[in-house]
């Protein structure tokens, strides 16, 4: 693995049994992405996009082909091992924000911490949900929370284990544009100021040409070449 | 990176404060719920609390009550009178002796003019020694005693007769007042004296009955205090040969502490058993509770496993809600139980001979909750394990679910654990292993028939509704195989409750039946015993003269045994690897002579003698056949008697199968004429009348004319097994009540849990345009359909297994009532449909987007 990539993925393929057959949703998709830079994977619907970002946070399993993040070949662990490094190195932002419905939004955002047996830790997460302007809404339930809101308090969550890669799928596809807009403002800027990697799958062209690089996806495979946007 | 691949144990993860807090937090939203779902278990475990505590409670009276028990030290008993050998041997043992002579006659109530078969005791001495005569009031047990005469009259009888104390009555000869109502004797049940009501007499007043002749079947006891020091059950040991010998009876306190306390367990067993099957059912409403909880925690689960929680980890916070739901439910539980208890003695009062007062058992409490823990927690892992299985992939791709389909051998291994819990609790109950197994395979059969049957219901309502059928039909049947169904657990609910409450009416019902079956135009129905051989024919007379008819006679010669097959009884009885039972050796068998045989009676084997000349060395008799396997005889064996002094050698001839079930004499041996015409007799008369007024009419013409004769009818056989099955079905139907109320709690879970779903689906078609009556309608055809048809199978299953136990068990024939029945099948679905609407206000009332806002 080149020393600089945070993320590697070889001929990497992914197949789900079909009736009698098999249907492929990735095919030997090969790429690496730099640590600290920013990617946005492309695609039309049903282009392999989500599976691929699964696949690189060691969410699911390849049918074949490796992926090695932060230095370490998830095929080579079994899940447990998998969510251990998700809980070191990995950060998520959800389309549909997927907060712990129960939990307050200060809770929401300790949990991957809390997670590692750290205790103490409500402090950095205030600091962080006041960062993203949440600093009166600690204990708010997300379902008191507007949807920017929530995306909002997904963010803290994504960055409070200082993540080495941060994978956000479609974070502004459930909002209005104005919350969008400030949703990726807060993203770009926390993204920056803790040098994490950043891969974003959206549909959102404007969004994805924020990104460094742009990876485009057609019935499972890249397509060449790579889109290089320069900054 | 530096990775550590190194896992923390499960139980870390478990018991890690971090667990409990999250377990805590994620409840929030459905604290209440799950509160209310542990409920289910809460009386299976208060029934093992209270039956538990009772248990104990039972066991410490037993030890301190030991001599109030028997109220004595010692007691000899014997059918005969005591000879001048064994009173000798009474002079030795010495100490304080008290003297009892009892025997069954007619007791005839002087105002009222009612008769009644009674147990007279004629009571000589101060029995009891230990603990009281409890009478009414207080101070006749002493008045009887002071020697001023009058007798002491079970209180049932008095208020039977609607008598009172001071009033007279009249035994035999002898017209003596009441001096006061009688209500516990030491060691004896309220239900023995149920059977046989007691009159107590002073000794004096047994001659002037005048009912004692020769012949008369009477029982002699005298008990022992003995005095300081001298104890019981060395003395026995020392007089065993002489009491063998002579045939005694003999009871010490220890071996009453013993009989006692075997039979006191049975009934513990046997309530601790009713009280499971309560827990097991709260246990699947647990289960299923669990399950559609943690179907609404998938996509939670799958954000922490995204976040970098381990499976142990996510696990371990689902175990913790359920092991706390299952501690709350314990802790609930054992509470009720202890409240519970203070009812037990009123409700089972009846079989208890002795007063006690309850403390709580803390060992049973302790103990009844972990059972309920521990079964609760088992019914929890099953869907709890799910968990284990969720992908974090579901949370970016919701159609990701848990990997469900495929095998999961943890799930086995649970299962496997509470089916061995299920069996070993059910083999702790009784002495038995087999009745241990055939509970909980019983119970295995009975659960599995239900569960089989709601899955037939889910199949044929998905494949087979008519697509002819209305909408709000068509609508409601698919309710029952729609996703996250409730079918099966309310089948099995409402299923189980049926049936418990269906095969307890229907077990009484037959037993009842069965004797009132009898009760035909050609039957008798009303007999006549004791009868002296110079009353025989006044009798008769008597009889016709009030136009009834003499269905069957037979005269009664008592004997008993001295030797089986060459060896003497008391030898035998010092076997103790005979294998005989006691009883059927010491006992004095009541035997007759007859040419033919009864209606009651069929021979299955050997040659019938009806007559042979008195000269014969060895006499041919007939054996009933269940006396003579267990005194291990069969044709040809030589039986050798004692009649009443005269020994007299018989061999078996022929086998007789007897319907002891019919209103008539029967007998365990039966000797050809020719034989015992010379020996003192008694005779029976059997007879039919028509009514209970031609009974009493019977009854008072025969206790004024012939006060030696009694007199028992089917009516009072009837009455007294009525009485008798009211208390157990009482009892019984007690502790069904905790398994018919947990059906209930689980059927209320079962429907709050598709409340949401229900209340959805109401939404959606009200939003299309459905009217509340149309919904109404949905509604209705779903809980009568999941009601009728747990009805139906309860009721089948249970006129199955009262069908079995009257064929195998009882041997009787089973015609069951067919209204009850019917009210049975068509009351569960009512209650159902009331329950189920009852859970579903509101969703009817409100305008969808009220509910739709309340329910977001």
């Amino acid at each position: 693995m080149n020393s600089s990539s945070i993320l590697e993925v070889r001929q990497l393929t992914k197949s789900y049994p079909n009736g009698g057959g098999s249907l492929t949703v990735v095919k030997e998709i090969s790429f690496a992405i730099e640590a600290g830079s920013t990617c946005a994977i492309v695609g039309p619907s049903g282009s392999g996009k989500t599976t691929l970002l699964g696949l690189c946070a060691g969410l699911d399993q390849p049918t074949s082909g490796a992926v090695h993040l932060a230095g370490v070949h998830l095929g080579a662990l079994d899940e447990d091992g998998r969510a251990r490094v998700r809980n070191e190195s990995v950060g998520f932002v959800f389309q549909n924000f997927q907060l712990l419905p129960t939990l307050t939004a200060v809770e929401n955002v300790m949990v991957p911490l809390e997670l590692r047996g750290q205790k103490q830790v409500r402090d950095e997460a205030v600091r962080l949900l006041e960062r993203v302007g949440l600093g009166e809404r600690l204990t708010h339930y997300p379902t008191q929370l507007s949807g920017g809101e929530q995306q909002r308090v997904a963010l803290a969550r994504a960055f409070i284990n200082r993540p080495k890669i941060l994978f956000a799928d479609e974070p502004t596809g459930n909002l209005d544009a104005e919350t969008g807009h400030l949703v990726i403002e807060n993203l770009f800027a926390l993204n920056a100021s803790l040098g994490t990697t950043l891969v974003l799958v959206t549909h959102d062209m404007e969004l994805a040409s924020r990104a460094q690089r742009v990876i485009r996806l057609k019935g499972g495979m890249l397509v060449e070449p790579e889109t290089a946007v320069a900054h | 990176m530096s990775f550590d691949p190194s896992p923390r144990t499960f139980f870390s993860h478990l018991f890690s404060s971090w667990t409990w807090l999250m377990a805590w937090r994620d409840s929030r939203a459905s604290r209440r719920k799950l509160l209310f779902f542990s409920c289910s278990i809460v009386l299976g475990i208060a029934a093992l609390t209270a039956i538990g505590s009772l248990g104990s409670n039972l066991e410490r009276a037993i030890e301190e009550q030991a001599k109030s028990l028997l109220g004595a030290d010692l007691v000899i008993g014997s059918r005969q009178t005591f000879t001048a050998d064994e009173e000798q041997m009474f002079r030795e043992i010495g100490g304080e002796q008290s003297r009892e002579t009892s025997f069954s006659s007619m007791i005839y109530f002087v105002n009222g003019s009612g008769t009644r078969l009674v147990q007279v005791r004629a009571l000589e001495g101060g029995f009891p020694f230990y603990g009281v005569l409890e009478t009414e009031p207080v101070s006749a047990a002493e008045v009887f005693r002071g020697g001023t005469g009058g007798a002491l009259v079970e209180q049932s009888l008095l208020t039977q007769f609607n008598a009172k104390v001071g009033d007279s009555i009249r035994l035999g000869n002898l017209t003596t007042r009441i001096a006061g109502s009688l209500l516990k004797v030491p060691g004896e049940t309220v239900a023995f004296a149920t059977i046989a009501p007691r009159v107590y007499l002073p000794m004096p007043d047994l001659a002037r009955t005048g009912l004692l002749r020769e012949g008369s079947l009477v029982r002699h006891r005298v008990s022992f205090k003995l005095p300081a020091g001298v104890d019981a059950t060395k003395l026995v040991e020392t007089l065993k040969p002489q009491l063998d010998k002579n045939r005694l009876s003999h009871s010490t306190v220890e071996d009453r502490k013993r009989d006692l306390g075997r039979s006191m367990d049975n009934l513990y067993s046997y309530l601790n058993l009713v009280g499971f099957i309560a827990l097991l059912l709260g246990g699947v409403g647990v289960a299923s509770a669990i399950h559609v909880h943690v179907k609404q925690k998938l996509g939670t689960v799958a954000v922490l496993r995204c976040l970098g929680g381990t499976v142990a980890q996510t696990f371990a916070i689902y175990l913790a809600q359920g092991m706390a739901l299952g501690l709350f439910g314990a802790m609930l539980g054992a509470a009720m139980g202890v409240a519970i208890q203070l009812a037990l003695p009123r409700v089972l009062g009846d079989f208890i001979p002795f007063t006690f007062e309850f403390h709580t058992s803390w060992w049973a409490v302790t103990r009844a909750m972990t059972v309920g823990f521990v079964i609760c927690l088992l019914f929890a892992l099953l869907p709890l394990l799910a968990v284990r299985r969720v992908s974090p992939l579901a949370a970016i791709r919701v159609s990701f679910g848990s990997q469900n389909g495929q095998r999961d051998p943890l799930r086995w291994l649970v299962a496997g654990a509470l089916a061995a819990g299920i069996v070993g609790f059910a083999l702790t109950q009784g002495r038995d292993w087999r009745v241990g197994l055939g509970f909980a395979g019983g119970l295995g059969v009975v659960f599995a028939l239900l569960a089989a049957t709601a899955k037939g219901l889910v199949v044929a309502t998905r494949k087979f509704t008519p697509v002819t059928l209305p909408f709000t039909v068509r609508q409601g049947l698919a309710n029952l195989h729609r996703p996250n169904n409730r079918t099966l657990l309310l089948l099995l609910s409402l299923g189980l409750g049926t049936f418990l409450m269906v095969s307890l009416f229907l077990v009484q019902q037959t037993l009842l039946t069965q004797l009132i079956s009898s009760d035909s135009k050609t039957q008798p129905n009303s007999i006549l015993f004791d009868i002296q051989p110079d009353q025989r024919e006044g009798v008769s007379n008597l009889v016709h003269s009030l136009k009834l008819p003499i269905l069957d006679e037979a005269p009664i010669v008592t004997m008993r045994l001295i030797s089986l097959k060459g060896r003497a009884v008391e030898s035998i009885l010092t076997n103790k690897e005979s294998g005989i039972p006691n009883w059927t050796l010491r006992r004095e068998y009541r035997s007759t002579y007859n040419d033919r045989l009864r209606d009651s009676e069929k021979l299955i084997a050997g040659e019938w003698h009806a007559q042979v000349t008195n000269d014969l060395e060895v006499v041919p008799i007939s054996v009933e056949d269940g006396i003579a396997k267990e005194l291990q005889i069969g044709l040809g064996d030589e039986v050798t008697w004692d009649i009443q002094g005269v020994p007299l050698k018989t061999r078996v001839a022929s086998l007789r199968e007897v319907d002891w079930r019919r209103v008539q004499p029967n007998f365990f041996v039966v000797f050809p004429r020719g034989v015992l015409e010379g020996a003192p007799a008694m005779h029976v008369l059997v007879t039919r009348v028509g009514s209970a007024d031609e009974s009493a009419t019977l009854q008072r013409e025969v206790v004024s004319k012939f006060p030696s004769v009694s007199a028992i009818d089917l009516t009072l056989i009837l009455q007294t097994l009525d009485s008798i099955l009211t208390k157990i079905s009482f009892v019984v139907r007690f502790m069904a009540m905790f398994t018919v109320l947990t059906g209930l709690l689980v059927l209320v879970g079962a429907l709050v849990t598709g409340r949401f779903q229900r209340i959805q689906e109401s939404i959606l078609l009200r939003t299309l345009g459905a009217s509340r009556g149309q919904i109404f309608r949905v509604l209705f055809v779903e809980y009568a359909a999941l009601g009728l048809l747990a009805s139906l199978t309860g009721v089948l299953l249970a006129t199955g297994a009262a069908w079995a136990l009257s064929a195998f068990v009882f041997k009787a024939s089973f015609a069951p009532p067919v209204v009850p029945l019917l009210m049975a099948l068509f009351a569960v679905p009512a209650l159902t449909v009331v329950t189920g609407f009852l859970m579903s206000r509101g969703v009817l009332n409100h305008p969808p987007l009220a509910i739709l806002r309340a329910e977001a």
